[in-house]
């Protein structure tokens, strides 16, 4: 089965479990006494531990970036496009980590774990955790792989504001921040579509105030809606209308069942999201989304804010992403120009809305692969 | 590498050390060659298709619209801001001319000189818009939307009470001879001024 794992795949790969038994002080004021995260790692760190990439995921993706975890899966990590030997962010020259952040669903603490104090799952108990917090235990990691400095932390959308918060937070732990598709906080519009998705949620009967697990149910229903609301958001009309357009599957038959294309493909994403995500972790993760304004504490002044940032960034936005839009990316690059820092900034001309982060756009990918390429080669061996 | 001429007259008015703005930086050329000599800052281009020069060239390249003017920069970030062979492809030159003036100490600008005589002599006696090596583009296709000429410049520069400091007018070759030097509107095809306004 191996030879059908592309020559530029990292290959398989298997996760790892770090059991954290120090307390992390969270920014609602509650502890988590002990917690697990876990990581995939790609590539080799070198002996200086200076070649080290910290990638930081979005709202419903997870530690598994790159490769395959078996030899017949289908579907490789989330950014398998960008990360791997000879790729943007080359596996050859760079050791790169990917975790699944706390509060999430796919093996690090959250709602779906087992909370040591009750032997039950959090489930809605799961303290909310913010982008700060995630920093802070991503900090926790690199400790443990021995990473002093990261050569680089990479996001994009929730990742990108990640990326952003360890520059303000810990500035001496990175060189480099790649800024993808972010914003340095949410608009009143798209706390709004979270508050739709939420509602979406909570409201499905079987939600049960998030104690769905102790009914052995699901909110199906609930989950499902938030997750076609989202992907509309996530896609830009133009890329919508060329990929379904009024396309029928079977024609009109004036009723209410699925059918235009688009209505199967949101059908088809929200069931098979629901399976594998969890409504707990969705309501939270909107949550890191909504509450996420490094500003607020330097009097709403972003470049205050950004004035003890040490790292050299790449800011990138994309035309057609009017979730978080090219002006938000400008709110970022105008701090950090105003503040006298090294910053790149490039608009990317893509009609895949939100979504174009993910996809292996050329001239975004050659921007991408030739700054990282740079930071290899200031790397010590 | 040797830097094209006007690009090292330009150099050679920048002090080391110094704090630079080029705005249209095309693929860093400029801005690569000045870091050898500590001098740091940013290059504007609208167009990012050669970002990937300038970030092998380790310039800060941001994509930017100049037609916006400069609104995320302070007044007197730089200790120059640089323009060459841009101002006339700008919708609005004089609107940029300010911003250049408030953002940069220094203001260098490089521009084609639409008084050259063959432009003269192909409009007065083709009858036809001027071509050549520095306008190479057809009227109708073409990114020089605001030619000028340098006793429009030089007025536009006294009307905003910019200061002239240096000028230096060179023929198609990117050299001055005794004619560009005597006639500079006539005879030099590229100007380029180095400006201050005393605030």
């Amino acid at each position: 089965m191996l030879e059908i794992i592309p020559a530029d795949s990292v290959g398989l790969v298997s996760p790892i479990t770090l059991h954290i038994d120090t307390p992390l002080s969270l920014d609602c004021g509650r502890i988590l006494p002990s917690y697990d995260l876990i990581y995939e790692t790609y590539g080799e760190l070198n002996k200086t531990a200076s070649n080290a990439v910290l990638i930081c995921h979005a709202l419903s993706g997870d530690h598994h970036a790159a490769g395959y975890h078996h030899a017949d899966d289908k579907k490789s990590g989330w950014w398998d496009s960008a990360i791997g030997p000879g790729k943007a962010i080359d596996t050859n020259k760079f050791f790169v980590v990917s975790l699944n952040n706390l509060g999430g669903c796919k093996g690090s603490s959250g709602p779906t774990s087992i909370n040591p104090e009750t032997g039950k799952n959090y489930g809605p108990d799961f303290p909310i955790v913010t982008v700060a917090d995630w920093v802070q235990s991503q900090a926790v990691l690199a400790d443990y792989l021995g990473i002093q400095q990261w050569a680089a932390v990479v996001g994009g959308s929730l990742g990108a504001m990640q990326s952003m918060q360890w520059a303000i937070s810990l500035p001496d732990r990175l060189r480099h921040a790649l800024i993808i598709a972010a914003a340095p906080k949410l608009s009143a519009q798209n706390i709004a579509f979270n508050e739709v998705a939420r509602t979406a949620i909570k409201s499905d009967p079987n939600f049960h105030q998030g104690y769905y697990a102790e009914h052995n149910t699901l909110p199906r229903q609930g989950l499902g809606l938030a997750r076609m609301l989202g992907h509309i958001t996530y896609l830009s009309d133009q890329a919508m209308g060329e990929k379904f357009g009024r396309e029928l599957r079977n024609g009109i038959n004036y009723g209410y069942d699925v059918e235009f294309q688009i209505e199967s493909y949101l059908q088809y994403q929200s069931s098979s999201f629901v399976e594998r995500f969890d409504a707990n972790t969705y309501l939270l993760m909107t949550k890191a989304l909504d509450y996420f304004d490094p500003a607020k504490a330097f009097n709403d002044d972003l470049a205050a804010t950004m004035a003890n940032v040490q790292a050299r960034s790449l800011v990138i936005s994309f035309t057609s992403d009017w979730r978080f839009s090219p002006a938000r990316s400008h709110e970022i690059v105008n701090a950090l120009l105003s503040t006298g820092k090294n910053v790149t900034y490039a608009e990317i001309e893509a009609h895949q809305g939100h979504d174009a982060f993910l996809m292996p756009i050329p001239r975004y990918m050659d921007i991408v692969q030739t700054y990282m390429q740079q930071i290899a080669d200031e790397c010590p061996s | 590498m040797s830097l094209r001429k006007d690009l090292q007259i330009i150099s050679d008015w920048i002090p080391d050390g110094a704090r630079v703005l080029d705005l249209g930086c095309d693929n860093g050329t400029l801005l690569k060659h000045l870091k050898q000599r500590s001098v740091s800052g940013y290059g504007l281009e609208i167009d990012n298709s050669k970002f990937a020069d300038c970030i092998k060239a380790g310039v800060n390249v941001i994509q930017a619209d100049l037609d916006q003017g400069l609104p995320q920069f302070a007044d007197q970030s730089f200790d120059v801001v640089i323009l060459s062979q841009t101002l006339q492809a700008i919708k609005h030159p004089d609107f940029l001319l300010d911003e250049i003036v408030r953002v940069g100490k220094q203001a260098i600008i490089g521009f084609p000189n639409f008084g050259h005589w063959q432009c003269r002599w192909q409009l007065a006696f083709g009858g036809h818009m001027p071509i050549s090596k520095t306008l190479p583009n057809v009227w109708f296709d073409t990114p020089n939307i605001h030619l000028c000429t340098i006793q429009d410049f030089e007025k536009i520069c006294k009307d905003k009470q910019i200061e002239i400091e240096q000028r230096s007018v060179v023929n198609h070759a990117h050299k001055d001879t005794l004619a560009t030097k005597l006639l500079p509107n006539l005879f030099g095809q590229t100007a380029l001024y180095q400006l201050n306004k005393s605030l």
